[in-house]
This record gives C-alpha cells, structure tokens and sequence, in this order.
C-alpha cells in the first residue's frame, strides 16, 4: 500500500508540515486526531519568544469550513449566536456554536471574505460538529457548507515583532489591518487569506493558505523572522500563552455542559439581534444563571492546580464539599508562579477570595484574581475601540 | 536516548547509582525529555525512612506534574537542594547536576531494580 503523507500509521492525520517539523526535531503528539508539535525544544523558551518577539505556529489541525450562497449572513445569524450579517467585509468576529440548550459546542472565529461568503475556523476536535451543524440549521436557506481543513493549512505569527517581521514579506499594508480585520494578500509568492487574528495575547497574524504551499512559506518565514528573534512554536507555548491571556480552551472551559454566561462571554450572545437563532430560548433564560463563574485563580508557588482538580472554600483540610473545579491550570512562564481557570460558586467567586485547590492528598492555596492574567502593552497608536472589543 | 551503562533503573523512570551502601536517585533522561521543561521539584525531607515505592517527591513541569517513587528502601541521607532554585538542571543534566537525593540503602542488594539493557528495551517499547 502506497505511504499516504497525510496521514500517520497510527491513523492520526499529518499537518503539510509534518515532515518539517521532523527536520526540526519536534515532539510530535496526537491531537484531536492530528500529530502535532507539542515543542520543538524547550516549551518556556517558546513562550518567552512569543512574548518577547513571535513565535511561528502550525495550526493547520485547525477546521475551516466556508459558507456561501445568497441567504449565507442571514443562515448564520440563525446557526450561531452572534451577529454575523453585521460583520463588515474583512471583518472577523469571535462567536459560538451553541445547542438548542445553550450548552456550547464549539467556540469560532468568522471571517468575511466576500458579501456572501464567510470562512468559520473551528476547533479541530469539533470540525465534523461544526460542518454537520452548519448544513443543518442551513437547510431552510439559500446557503451551502464546505470543509476546506484538508487543503487548507494554517500558520500563526504571534508576537510583538510580527508585523515587522510580515510587513516587508507581505502585498498589503499591514499598518491598515485592524485587530480582528483580514485581507487577501500575497506573501513571498503565495496567496494567502492574512488575518489579524491569533491565541496568544499578543498582536500577530494568521495565515490561511493551500497546503502544498506551506512547507516553503513556513520556512521563509522561519528564515526572515529569525534575526528577529523568532522561533517556531508548539501546542505546549500555545495552551501557556492563551491560558495567561485568560482565553477560554474547548474541552476545558467551554462544554456543552455550560453556556456562554458561566463562562462570562454573555457578550457574544447576541439576544439583541433580530430574528430567531438556534439556542435563543434557553440562552435568553441561562443569562441570569448565578450558579457558578469562571474565574482567574493565582498560587504563589508551586505546584499549580492542574483542570479537574476539586476547588474548596478554605485552604484548611478538606472542609466539606467542593466549591467548584479546575479547568485549566499551569505554572505562568512570564509572570513566575502557577495560575488556573476554575468554575467556583458565585458566593467565591468575587476578585479576592482566598480558596484552596486539592491536589493530591494536599490542598494548595489560592487567590481569585481578575481575568486575564497578563495583557499586552497596547500600541501608541491603538485600534479603534470596536475592535477592540471584539478580540478576545 | 541516554542510558548510561553503569546504573540501575525502574520501571518509573527513576535511576540509581549504588555506591557504598548509599543509593543517588533521579530521573532519567527518558523521563526528564517526555516531561519537558521542568520548573518545580518537590524534594524529600532529610533523615526520612522510605520504604520502596513511597512517595519520595513530585517533578512539575509546564505540561504535568510526575510523582518520584522510592526506586530503593532506607533513610534519606542527602537531598540535591540546588534543584529548589535551579529545576531546569532536571532538563539540562538528569544523571547529574539533576540528582534529587540520596538514600542510605535499607537493602544494599539492589535487587529488582532494571539494568541499562532492560531499561532501555522498556523506554523503546514506550
């Protein structure tokens, strides 16, 4: 049997990139049904790149599903919780994919790209979900679903020296890209959708572009951005640099078991917009949830809570019934001592609370801090406030 | 792979080098790389009596947290407290500047323990 590139023995699909990261000696893992780079050599240094100057990622696991057709704005405001007809071309937006119940199934970014063609990316575990979903709730308009993920690849260039880094590779004014705003361009050759979007809490830039073309892309962008300081990427800097920035990861703050208000993204449900949307009942009722919130927990020092570790109300033994659980949780590489995400009771959950979180026969003391826990020093010049806003 | 040939090992991924009565213990190279970059290392408590198998201490690293098991019985004798402010030693250098501690050997025989052969057959099956 002929050796199919894109895919691993074990069955697991391959990034186009697959054999390069190799070449660069990465810790390969399975993933959501892909093998792919959890570090290249060491995690931390990964991350302080990414912080410090940019890091270049391959997310090409990543679902990117395009919609098209007539009625496509209006099908999506229906199948989805935002206000996707508002969006203006170019734009992009963060939303979700909620059940009739308003649990989530999966959290998207929409993009734009045409008056009547929209790209969703979609979480690589969901992406079958999110198809099947979308072609669903479409059914009663003009507009048709296609998966792109397999000839689609996906690389990020995430830090503060990105756009320096892109500016001179790129056919398109980079300065004139807002956060959250995308553009068709042409960079060192290849055509690419350039979207200034990411997961990291930093400025920078994806890049959508045909798989075949990614390996040459990928590593000019290696070779230009090395004097710059960056290094490529894996999973491992990714979860650190998206936990800090206090977004929320599929699977582990996000579930069909909750709805966009617990986990206090309220905003991206857009009760306010016309018409009826999958969901609309349930979350117009779940918005007064008070049961429980997602809040920013500080340890200051280790070992770090680690998810589905029970929360307590009090770092003294185990004091009766757990308060709430631990859904993601690492030691903070930029700001030197552990940080979690954790579902607590709403009576524990205001910005100062002392709890503890049990850990293997111990309890580890911690503090509510705000979310997120660390952001970016913005710009002099800063994007208008709407987009803003939107970022995550 | 480094396995050096001149020590012992667990299944755990804990080495041993036994030297007059006295057992150095750490993780091996195997273990320190699938961890990756390591930033805590709970270490024992001196004079400790462990029997084989207890809990000796606790690696964390970005990704996970790894208990170290007692690979030998016997007192706690020497702990590497260098590891308290340096962990990325557990990285850079396991079957050295890494050591975690010492155990004085309740047991001198070693018996039980894996030879670099097996243990290498072990991580390559892994």
């Amino acid at each position: 049997m002929a050796d199919d590139p894109a895919s691993g023995r074990d069955g697991s699909r391959r990034s186009p990139l697959h054999a390069h990261h190799l070449g660069l000696g990465a810790t390969m893992v399975p993933f959501a049904g892909w093998s792919m780079p959890l570090r290249y050599q060491s995690e931390l240094v990964e991350h302080h790149a990414v912080r410090q100057a940019a890091g270049l990622f391959d997310l090409s696991h990543m679902g990117e599903v395009h919609c098209v057709g007539r009625q496509v704005a209006e099908a999506l405001d229906f199948a989805l919780v935002g206000a996707i007809s508002a969006l203006a071309l170019g734009q992009a937006r963060y939303t979700m994919l909620c059940a009739p119940d308003g649990g989530v199934l999966d959290d998207l970014v929409v993009y734009r790209l045409a008056e009547q063609h929209f790209l969703v990316v979609a979480n690589a575990a969901n992406t079958a979900l999110v198809r099947a979903s979308l072609a669903e709730r479409f059914d009663r308009f003009d507009a048709t679903v296609r998966d792109a993920s397999i000839e689609t690849a996906l690389i990020a260039l995430q830090g503060p020296v990105a756009a320096t880094v892109l500016a001179p590779l790129a056919g398109a004014d980079l300065s004139a890209l807002g956060n959250y705003r995308c553009v068709p361009a042409t960079v060192l050759d290849h055509e690419v959708l350039l979207a200034r979007t990411g997961y990291t809490g930093e400025d920078g830039f994806e890049l959508f572009v045909r798989a075949e073309q990614a390996p040459p892309l990928f590593e000019a962008l290696a070779l230009r951005g090395a004097a710059h300081g960056v290094v490529p990427a894996g999973l491992a800097a990714r979860d650190s640099l998206r936990l800090e920035a206090g977004m929320p990861l599929y699977g582990h703050e996000l579930s069909t078991a909750r709805s966009p208000y617990a986990a206090g993204l309220g905003r991206v449900v857009r009760l306010d917009k016309p018409g009826d949307f999958v969901g609309r009942g349930a979350l117009s009722e779940r918005q007064h949830e008070t049961g429980e919130r997602l809040v920013g927990l500080s340890c200051p020092r280790p070992p770090s809570p680690r998810a589905e570790m029970a929360v307590q109300a009090s770092a003294e033994g185990d004091s009766g019934e757990p308060v709430g659980i631990v859904t993601s949780g690492a030691p903070s590489p930029t700001l030197g001592h552990p940080i979690a995400m954790a579902y607590v009771r709403t009576e524990c959950a205001a910005v100062g609370t002392s709890l503890a979180v049990a850990a293997r026969g111990r309890a580890i003391p911690v503090e509510v801090v705000p979310l997120p826990f660390y952001r970016r020093e913005r710009p002099a010049t800063p994007p208008r406030a709407a987009d803003a806003e939107k970022e995550l | 792979m480094n396995v050096p040939e001149d020590l012992s090992y667990t299944a755990e991924h804990e080495w041993v080098r036994i030297e007059g009565g006295r057992a150095r213990v750490g993780i091996t190279d195997f273990a320190q790389s699938a961890l990756g970059d390591v930033v805590f290392v709970e270490l024992p408590e001196a004079d400790v009596e462990l029997a084989r198998g207890d809990h000796l201490g606790e690696v964390e690293s970005t990704k996970s947290v790894s208990e170290i098991y007692a690979p030998v019985a016997g007192r706690v004798v020497a702990v590497n407290a260098a590891l308290a402010e340096h962990p990325e030693r557990l990285n850079a250098d396991p079957y050295g500047e890494g050591w975690i501690c010492e155990i004085e050997l309740g047991d001198p025989s070693g018996e039980g323990l894996l030879d670099a052969t097996a243990y290498g057959d072990l991580t390559a099956s892994e």
